[in-house]
This record gives C-alpha cells, sequence and structure tokens, in this order.
C-alpha cells in the first residue's frame, strides 16, 4: 500500500487546491447573482443611472463575468489578491490584519473551551445518568440552542452594563500588549467558549458512552476496576477519534462561524468583513475571505484526520 | 465659609456647567438661582457661565452608525453619519456650512455676493487657510474640488447639484465666479453639501481623495474604514472655537445595542442615532444626557403614481387618511417625533405652511374616498425593509393594522436590507423609504419630488407644482416666495403620492462632561455631525 | 410494529420528559389559532410592557402579545426547521448511499462537490442564496435543507461505506439484489441510529441558523412569529432589564433538550448498553 502519511497528505492538499478552485467559482457566480453591484451598493439612495454607469466603467464591471474572473485567478497564481473595488485597499493588506484578529479569538476561545468541553464530557460520562450528568447535558443543550448573539448580548449585559467589568465593545486597535488585548476582547471569548463547548462536550461523553458495552470494557469492570480508571485508561484513549474530529469542527468553527459574535461586540474580524463585503458587492474581498475560510476548513480536517490516524493506527489501514 | 456656603456654590457650579453645556437657559438659570436665594447674584454668575470659552484639550471618544469597510474619504460617495462626521465635520471643511439656526454662512468662502437676478455669484476664498499637507487654499482647489462632482464620468452623489452650479471660472487667485444656469436665491446652501468637500489639488487640477488632506480642524492618524479613525487636533485650523479636542476617536458602531452599550457603560463620550426604543432609559444614567433635535429628516410610503391603483388620487387619499400617524411616532418614534403632513418640510424649517390642516387618522373618511375611487376595499402590497429606516419592517406592519378599519388590507413584504435601494426602492409600486431632508425648500422639492428627477419616488408630475417650483427657486421677495412655497406643500399634501407619518427628531446622548454650543444643528445627528469640531470637554 | 404502550413502557423517565415537551409544543402548533389570545399580528398595547402583568408574557418590541406569538411561533418554527431538516436528510442520505454504494466516478464527483460546498461558512452561504433569491417561505426550506445535506451526506456516505463493507451485503450483492434494494433493505436500517442523532441536533440548529439570519435582516417574513426572530427582536431590551427575548430562547431551549432527550434514548437503545451502565 503506498498510503504513507506523507502521500496521504500530499493527496488532501492537492485536493484542497481543487478546492479552492471551486470555492471560487461558487462565490463569483453567488455574488453575480446578486442583484446590483458594488456602484450601486455604495451610492444607495443616492445612485442615478448615469453615475452608476461611470463607476462601473471606472471599475471595469462592464467586462463579463468570465473576463473578470480569469483576471482575477491569474494574479492569485501569482499571489496578488486585488483591491478592494470600493475603496481601493490591498485585499492582501485588509485580510491580514482582520486574519491577525479572527485567529487571535479562535485561539483564546480554543484554550478555554477545549479543556473544559473534554472535561465536562469525561466527568458526564463517569457520573452518566446521574443528576450531575443530566445537569451537564441539559445545561449545554440550552447553550447549544442559544442564539449566539442572545448569549453575547446577556454576557454583555451582566459583565460590562450591570457590573462594568469588562469593555462592551472590543476595541482591538486601542489594546496595546498582551494582557490589555485578553481584557479588550474577554466577552467575545467568553460566548464563543460557551457556544462550543456544549457541542465537544456531548461528542466527549457519546463516545465513551458508546465504548462502555464494548467487552473490553465488561473485562476490566469484572476484574473490578473503579470506574474513573476505566474510563480514563480504557475508554478515553479508544474515543480520541470522535473527539478529535468534533473538536477540530468546532475550531473551524471559532474563526469561520463567528460572524455574529463579531457584529455584536463590533470585533474586527474576518467574519464581519466577509458579510459587509458581500453586502457591497466587493468581489475580490468576498473572493478572499472565502479562499482563508476555504484553507482553514481543508488544513483544520487534514490535520484532525493525520491525529485521529496517529490515536487509531487501525484507521490507517482502511481501504 | 458655613457648610451651608459651600454646599451653595457646589449647586450653582452644576448650574453654571449646565450652562456652559446648554442644557439650562438663562432663564431656567435664573428661576434656580433664585430659589437659592442668589437673585441678585444671578446674571453675574449667568454671564460668567454664558461666555465661558470652550477649553481645549482632552480625548473625545465618539460611537457612530452607518459606517463599512469601504469607506473612503472620496466625499463623492459618502452617504450616511459616519463618513460625514470624519470628512465635513472633522478633516475637511465646505465652501459653505449650515449653522444651528438652518441659515449657510460662509466656511471655506468670505463672501459670496449675487447679482441682482441671483443668477451670478462671487465667492471670495478666505485667505490664510492652510491644508493639513501645508499647501495654502487657494480658488484653484475649490475649483478642481467641485469639478470632481461633474461632467463625463462622475460618480458623485451631488452630481446633479454640482452641475446646477453652472459655469465657474476663476476671477483671480481668491475670487471665483459662478454664472448659474438660472437664478438661485439658496446657492449658498448648495455650496455647504456634504458631498463637496474640498481637497488640495495638484498641478494637473486633480485633487488625491484617498490621501486624505483637508483644511478642517483635525487631521487623520489612522484611518480603518468601517472600524474606526483616530484623529488629531490641526494645530493651524482658521476658526477659533473649533477643534477642540487634542485628539478623537471615532468608533464605527453599527448595531443600535452597542451604541446603546457603549454609551451606557462609559466606554465612549457621545453616541449619535440611540435605540429609541431604550433611549430614556439611558437617559437616567448618570452622567448620560439625551439630546433631541427637531431636523429635516422624514419617513416617507411613496407610491409609484403611474401604477393602479395608486393613479387614482382617491387611493392614494385613503392610503394617507388610513395612517394612525400618533401611534406611528408613539411606537415606532417612540415619542421622538413629530406629525408629518405628506408634504417634505418640516415645522423646525423656513417656509413651514404651519396654517394647512394637519392630517388625522380617519378610517371613515378613507372609506369614502376609497368609494369614490369606486371600490369597496382594497388589497395592496408594500416592501419594506430596515435599510429603509431603522425599524421600518415594524412600522410598516403597524400601518397595515391601522388601515384594516378602512377597509384596505395591506400586506407588509420583507424584503432583505441588502441592495434594497438598487433593488426595490422605485422598482416595486410601494415601499417604505426615508429623506434625510435639505435645508431648503427648492433643494428638497427640486431633488425629491420635481417630475423626471432620479430620486422623484412616487414618479409624480404636477403641472402647478413644476411652474410654482421654478417661480419660487428665482424669487428675492421673502413674502411671495413664501407663498409660493405653502401652496407647493398643500399640493403635496393633498394630490402628492407619498404618505409621510412623521418627522424624525435626532437622538443622541452624551456625557455631562462634554460642553456644546446652546443650540445644536438639526440637519444631521450629533449637531449636524460637527460634535468633534463644535464641542469640548467642560 | 410496537403498539404505544410499550412504547412508552419502553422509555426512561427522562426520555418521557422528552416525549411530553415535543407533544406540547407540537399541540401548541396545531392548535396555535385556538389556543391563542389574540391575532399573530394585533397590536395590543405598549412595547415591552411587564411580563406577569395585564399580558402574562408581556408584549413584544412593538406591542404585541407575547404569548399569542410564543404560539405562533412554535408552528411555524417547527413547521419550518421539520421541512428544511426533512429536505436534508432525504437529499444528504439518498446521495450519501448513492455515493458508498456505487463508488467509483460517482463517489468521487458527488465527494468533492460536497467538499466545495462545505467549506464556505453557512451564513455566509445563506446569506448569499437568502439575497439573490427572496426569503419566501419555500426559498428558505430549500436554501437551509440544501445547506445543510452537506455534512448529512457525509455522515450518510460514513456509515454506510462502512456497513457496504459488510458480509450480508455481499451475500445480497451475490444474490443478485438491485442497488436500491440493498440500500432499502440492509443499508437505511444499520444507518438510521446514527443518522437519527444528527437529525435531533441538526433539527435545533435550524432555529439558530434563522435566528442568525434574522439578526443580519433575513428570515421568515413578517408578520409571521418565529421564536429565532422573536429572540433577536427582543434582544435589545437585555441590558436595560426587558427579560422579554428570554421566553422564545427559552421555548428553543427546552425543544431542543426534548427531542434530544427522546433520541438519546434511542441511541442509548441502539449501542446495546443495558440502562445500568
Amino acid at each position: 500500500m503506498n498510503n504513507t502519511l506523507p502521500i496521504i497528505i500530499l493527496k488532501r492538499l492537492t485536493m484542497g487546491l481543487f478546492i479552492l478552485f471551486g470555492v471560487s467559482i461558487l462565490i463569483t457566480v453567488g455574488v453575480e447573482a446578486l442583484a446590483g453591484d458594488v456602484c450601486s451598493a455604495v451610492l444607495g439612495q443616492a445612485a442615478s443611472p448615469e453615475t452608476v454607469a461611470a463607476c462601473q466603467a471606472q471599475l471595469g464591471l462592464n467586462q463579463p463575468v468570465y473576463v473578470r474572473y480569469l483576471d482575477w485567478l491569474f494574479n492569485v497564481v501569482q499571489g496578488d489578491f486585488g483591491t478592494s473595488l470600493a475603496n481601493k485597499r490591498e485585499v492582501s493588506e485588509l485580510l491580514s490584519k482582520r486574519m491577525g484578529n479572527t485567529f487571535y479569538l479562535a485561539t483564546a476561545a480554543a484554550i478555554f473551551a477545549v479543556p473544559l468541553g473534554i472535561f465536562l464530557g469525561v466527568v458526564a460520562a463517569l457520573y452518566r445518568n446521574s443528576a450531575l450528568d443530566h445537569a451537564i447535558s441539559s445545561s449545554t443543550l440550552a447553550a447549544i440552542s442559544s442564539p449566539e448573539f442572545f448569549v453575547g448580548y446577556i454576557l454583555m449585559a451582566i459583565f460590562a452594563v450591570s457590573n462594568n467589568w469588562f469593555p462592551a465593545i472590543s476595541d482591538v486597535e486601542s489594546a496595546a500588549g498582551f494582557w490589555s488585548r485578553l481584557y479588550v476582547s474577554a466577552l467575545p471569548i467568553m460566548t464563543l467558549t460557551l457556544v462550543t463547548v456544549a457541542h465537544m462536550m456531548r461528542m466527549t461523553r457519546a463516545s465513551i458512552v458508546n465504548l462502555l458495552a464494548s467487552p473490553y470494557i465488561e473485562m476490566a469492570k469484572l476484574k473490578g476496576m473503579k470506574p474513573s480508571r476505566i474510563i480514563i485508561k480504557h475508554a478515553l484513549p479508544n474515543a480520541w477519534a470522535p473527539i478529535i474530529q468534533v473538536v477540530v469542527l468546532n475550531l473551524g468553527y471559532m474563526v469561520v462561524g463567528c460572524v455574529v459574535i463579531e457584529v455584536v461586540f463590533v470585533y474586527p474580524g474576518l467574519g464581519a468583513l466577509t458579510v459587509e463585503s458581500v453586502m457591497l458587492r466587493d468581489l475580490p474581498i468576498v473572493q478572499g475571505t472565502a479562499m482563508v475560510f476555504a484553507t482553514v476548513y481543508v488544513v483544520l480536517f487534514l490535520v484532525a484526520d493525520i491525529l485521529s490516524m496517529l490515536a487509531n493506527p487501525r484507521l490507517r489501514y482502511r481501504k | 465659609m458655613s457648610g451651608n456656603e459651600s454646599k451653595k456654590l457646589q449647586e450653582i457650579e452644576k448650574l453654571q456647567k449646565r450652562v456652559i453645556s446648554g442644557s439650562l437657559s438663562r432663564r431656567e438659570f435664573m428661576r434656580a438661582a433664585a430659589v437659592m436665594g442668589l437673585a441678585a447674584a444671578a446674571p453675574a454668575l449667568y454671564a460668567k457661565a454664558a461666555h465661558a470659552k470652550p477649553k481645549k484639550g482632552g480625548h473625545y471618544r465618539v460611537g457612530l452608525p452607518a459606517a463599512n469597510t469601504g469607506d473612503n474619504m472620496d466625499t463623492a460617495t459618502n452617504s450616511d453619519n459616519f463618513m460625514i462626521t470624519m470628512a465635513q465635520g472633522s478633516v475637511r471643511n465646505c465652501v459653505t456650512e449650515v449653522d444651528a439656526n438652518g441659515k449657510a454662512i460662509p466656511e471655506l468662502a468670505e463672501s459670496l455676493e449675487p447679482s441682482a437676478d441671483a443668477a451670478t455669484w462671487t465667492v471670495k476664498v478666505r485667505k490664510g487657510v492652510v491644508f493639513h499637507s501645508g499647501k495654502t487654499l487657494d480658488a484653484d482647489d475649490i475649483i478642481a474640488s467641485i469639478e470632481h462632482h461633474r461632467g463625463e464620468g462622475s460618480k458623485s452623489a451631488a452630481k446633479s447639484v454640482a452641475e446646477s452650479m453652472g459655469e465657474i471660472k476663476k476671477d483671480d487667485a481668491n475670487t471665483i465666479i459662478f454664472k448659474l444656469k438660472s437664478g438661485n436665491a439658496d446657492f449658498p446652501f448648495l455650496l455647504s453639501d456634504y458631498h463637496i468637500t474640498i481637497g488640495a489639488a495638484d498641478k494637473s487640477g486633480k485633487v488625491d481623495w484617498m490621501a486624505g488632506d483637508g483644511t478642517g480642524p483635525y487631521s487623520i492618524k489612522t484611518f480603518e474604514p468601517g472600524v474606526r479613525a483616530h484623529l488629531v487636533r490641526n494645530p493651524n485650523y482658521f476658526k477659533a472655537d473649533e477643534g477642540n479636542f487634542d485628539e478623537a476617536t471615532l468608533l464605527a458602531l453599527n448595531d443600535a445595542n452597542a451604541r446603546m452599550n457603549a454609551m451606557s457603560t462609559g466606554q465612549v463620550d457621545a453616541i449619535a442615532r440611540c435605540d429609541l426604543k431604550t433611549a430614556k432609559l439611558l437617559g437616567k444614567k448618570p452622567g448620560v444626557e439625551v439630546l433631541e433635535t427637531e431636523g429635516t429628516k422624514h419617513y416617507t410610503y411613496p407610491m409609484d403614481v403611474r401604477q393602479k391603483p395608486f393613479n387614482d388620487n382617491n387611493v392614494r387619499m385613503a392610503l394617507k387618511l388610513g395612517m394612525d400617524r400618533k401611534v406611528f411616532i408613539d411606537t415606532v418614534l417612540r415619542g421622538y417625533g413629530a406629525l408629518g403632513n405628506d408634504h417634505p418640510i418640516g415645522a423646525s424649517q423656513n417656509y413651514h405652511a404651519s396654517d394647512l390642516p394637519q392630517r388625522k387618522y380617519d378610517p371613515d373618511k378613507a372609506k369614502w374616498h376609497l368609494k369614490q375611487a369606486g371600490m369597496s376595499s382594497l388589497d395592496v402590497e408594500m416592501s419594506a425593509s430596515d435599510a429603509a429606516f431603522a425599524g421600518a419592517v415594524d412600522a410598516t406592519q403597524l400601518y397595515a393594522e391601522s388601515l384594516k378599519p378602512a377597509g384596505i388590507n395591506l400586506t407588509v413584504k420583507r424584503v432583505s436590507d441588502d441592495g434594497y435601494w438598487s433593488n426595490v426602492w422605485m422598482k416595486v409600486p410601494w415601499s417604505a423609504s426615508y429623506w434625510s431632508g435639505r435645508p431648503t425648500a427648492d433643494w428638497m422639492f427640486t431633488i425629491g419630488w420635481k417630475a423626471g428627477g432620479n430620486w422623484t419616488e412616487t414618479f409624480w408630475d404636477h403641472k402647478r407644482f413644476e411652474e410654482l417650483l421654478v417661480k419660487g427657486r428665482a424669487e428675492l421677495d421673502e413674502a411671495k416666495r413664501s407663498a409660493i412655497y405653502k401652496e407647493m406643500q398643500s399640493i403635496c399634501r393633498d394630490e402628492g403620492g407619498s404618505v409621510i407619518p412623521c418627522f424624525v427628531k435626532s437622538v443622541d446622548a452624551a456625557s455631562d462632561k462634554l460642553g456644546r454650543p446652546a443650540k445644536l444643528a438639526g440637519n444631521f445627528e450629533l449637531d449636524g455631525c460637527r460634535s468633534v469640531a463644535r464641542w469640548w470637554f467642560l | 410494529m410496537m403498539g404505544p404502550v410499550t412504547f412508552l413502557k419502553e422509555l426512561n423517565f427522562s426520555a418521557r420528559i422528552g416525549l411530553f415537551i415535543v407533544c406540547c409544543m407540537a399541540f401548541c402548533g396545531i392548535f396555535a389559532p385556538w389556543l391563542a389570545p389574540y391575532s399573530e399580528s394585533q397590536i395590543v398595547g405598549d412595547v415591552w410592557e411587564p411580563i406577569g402583568g395585564k399580558f402574562i408574557f408581556g408584549t413584544d418590541q412593538i406591542g404585541r402579545d407575547i404569548l399569542t406569538r410564543l404560539i405562533f411561533g412554535a408552528r411555524n418554527t417547527i413547521a419550518l426547521a421539520l421541512l428544511s431538516t426533512t429536505v436534508a436528510f432525504l437529499a444528504g442520505a439518498l446521495l450519501g448511499f448513492i455515493a458508498a454504494t456505487m463508488g467509483g466516478v460517482t463517489d468521487q464527483v458527488l465527494c468533492r462537490l460536497v467538499d466545495v460546498c462545505i467549506s464556505i461558512p453557512t451564513l455566509i452561504a445563506s446569506l448569499i442564496f437568502l439575497s439573490a433569491l427572496g426569503t419566501a417561505v419555500t426559498t428558505l426550506v430549500l436554501v437551509i435543507g440544501i445547506i445543510y445535506t452537506m455534512p448529512v451526506f457525509r455522515i450518510a456516505r460514513a456509515v454506510a461505506m462502512d456497513i457496504e463493507v459488510m458480509d450480508y451485503i455481499e451475500a445480497a450483492r451475490l444474490r443478485g439484489e438491485n442497488l436500491w434494494w440493498v440500500m432499502h433493505k440492509e443499508i437505511l436500517p444499520n444507518a438510521l441510529t446514527p443518522l437519527a442523532a444528527e437529525f435531533g441536533l441538526r433539527f435545533c440548529f435550524v432555529f439558530l441558523l434563522i435566528s442568525s439570519l434574522s439578526f443580519l435582516g433575513l428570515g421568515l417574513q413578517p408578520p409571521l412569529a418565529d421564536w429565532g426572530a422573536m429572540v433577536r427582536g427582543n434582544a435589545d431590551g437585555i441590558a436595560w432589564g426587558f427579560l422579554h427575548s428570554l421566553l422564545p430562547a427559552a421555548c428553543i431551549a427546552i425543544l431542543t433538550i426534548g427531542i434530544n432527550l427522546l433520541i438519546d434514548r434511542w441511541v442509548h437503545k441502539a449501542s446495546g448498553l443495558r440502562d445500568d451502565q
């Protein structure tokens, strides 16, 4: 078999390029299908047919879609992501700034959320069907089922408005240094942690409980092993694969899914940039952010699969 | 000094502060002082406060709505609060400005002189004004800045305004002559348009707008479009009493809830456009004042009068009479508004027809009009989105409820915020809309009601109205002009295609540590988008 | 087939709670016009009248009775979520099984297509789709359905792949059973449990997606009440002590918990664990 790790990685990365290509086409078609363009969007209520036409001519929007797309593709291959249609800013510069903010938020949230999710999952599995398990399960379900902006508003009401412990608005540009940045973005980090912990906790619990019926666990039990030892020594190591999958899924979500949280706390991240750029029909920026999101997706899932394989070598030799 | 005395002194100081910040009138001050037994000393105490000069210093942080990542310093496409505050209100100037009383006064001009027929205007450029870059302002800068908005290939929102300025000629380095196509007594107002800010022209006669150079009270230190702008004071600014803060941060807070929370937690010193539902509660927070200013902004429900059933004036009248304006203002605007009378000139404006009877909610009369149109009931659809105005979807449902007793069944179609102005407004027969208003009656009628105009949202064409519009513009006799505009308002009210339920107050909030002029400008929120320039820390 | 009594006996305590919740909500939804004290769009009072006053649950951001809107919301929200999740599971499971059983080029093409679609963030994809197509109910159902088809496809395919290599499938193929028979008789019953677990969560995610969409100005057409939009509409008040948005949020949470209690029980049974474990 030629399924050694480097070859798998190479294959997946090639596939990743294909995915990026597919995404860029879909995004172009999607944004083109929207009514209006950047000119009518920028001018808004003040647009008139002549001014819109003049603006389109200046930006080259009167060329057919495929010409513009090929132009874009040609430049991107050379590493040039172009400039914003609305205000001529370099897309790569804009993206790198926003990416920094988004990855900071995701990393900070992950540092809290991942250990917490797994810990709660193990505890719930250990004391399954007890009051503690029900409490953890129900409260995480409630957290899962609350819209993010709602969690955000509640945290804001408690920690910023009533108590003034953390700032209501994450003005990260004003923050200098690690701690001040952490302080400024405390509320979005908390929100993101709350909405992702639940999913990870549930999956951890489910994967462990699933294994408890296996013969080797029965065996361990018959030998008189303590339940906590059984779970930590025997069940958890074999449950890693699905847990890693769900952790990675949530890490991905922390990067690509926090549009709403960014809007609520006015956090200048990639998601809010994407939404605004879709509304502005600023295709180069939308393309740029979509490329970042797709790359994150490809890389994270590659990492997840590799980790799963390392955790469970049998997966490596499946057909 | 006894404890009582010192307490009194503290009280008086508090009152003086309120005089300085403009929230206490002379009369109120006198009465309060008299209650404390200081009636004799009151006039002197008042004078001391009233003549207090704005203090320099401090870092002003303000939360503003309507910013986006596509914002830039080319004011041709600026359209809303954040960029107006930043460009016209902080970094640049216009040739004229509209003051708090709604009058056009010279800004970068020293004077504006009309000819007898108001068709030729001679503008003297203010001497000694320097750009942040060090260049001295002259006639070329002003001409280049205006030319940017007209001619082939202009994508400016002020194209029609700039084109109405006719032939622009430089007379000498500090004099410009405007030869208008026809007389316009309101010409100085046109030069105050927030799109037409003045930038520095290079040798080829072009302005590099993106560079962000200007003559205004602040220069740009950093600007992250859609996020924030950091401004520092221009030490060479030509107006002594403006540009009082050392630094200013404009924060883009598009979400109303975010603005309200930023204000109530003290993260910013002022916000524009409060959430009306919670504005009263914000005002109760210690240290926060909620400011209401009457202005020209109004909400409209324009019908396409070329299309059935809106081509019948009886139907239009029925829909106007079926609007419960009082409930609309109480619910949608939470009381922060004035009754609209189906014409676009507000009560705070010149030439407002105050003797015109106020249209009232009258479902029976609406029914009668419907009958005149040969109908017993009517089914209509309206498209609305919160892009039209904040709360438009809820407001329109309210309207639908008030139309029911008149036998009119209004279906509200909520459409996407996104692309509202390009795909829905003036494309569907009936939609929700708003106007921030214009400083003069002529301008408002010309841009929003004139037959065949790009923004005549009702596609209305009324012969008498058109005649009066041309006549009124060149009329220099105030009494005659006033009569003309009153007749025009009456025509809009009874035959126009727009339901105008209300005029909207600007509702903003500011910290009580801020000083501000006694009267705030009403043309835009937060002192006409000029709080950064005009306000100061006490 | 199991009779209703045996079915109830099969359920443990928490699953019975789940069943009760789901039935209550369904009842509210079905009989909404008879249960609700007012009509769906009627404005009955001032903005945000207090909870527990003249109106049991107060009034919303434009003065409509919240109880009424919660009851109508049950109907609209559950119907919308049910329809779009069903679309997603029908399409996703079918395509997933086809990909797994047919393999080869079909499998490759489907997988790559799904890979591309799934790497565009859900909210952005729905934003683009809905802005382009409008927010009529059918469009909403289809767009959400299609977006959720992608993850369902992956699960369905993965599950089917595992089953596909089992001996009994080989045997069926050797017997000359056709593709449809294999999918219908062998794969579907075995894949049902993991798919059901996923269904429970996806179903609830629909509420959240709708509520996020209404945060961005899309979502159900007013005056139709849905819980997600109700949370959004009233959420501005939280910082000022108007807790009205907690009510629709609680409804979403309770329904989510109810459904998952039921499904957890099913998954538990299917995993072969005894109750004491």
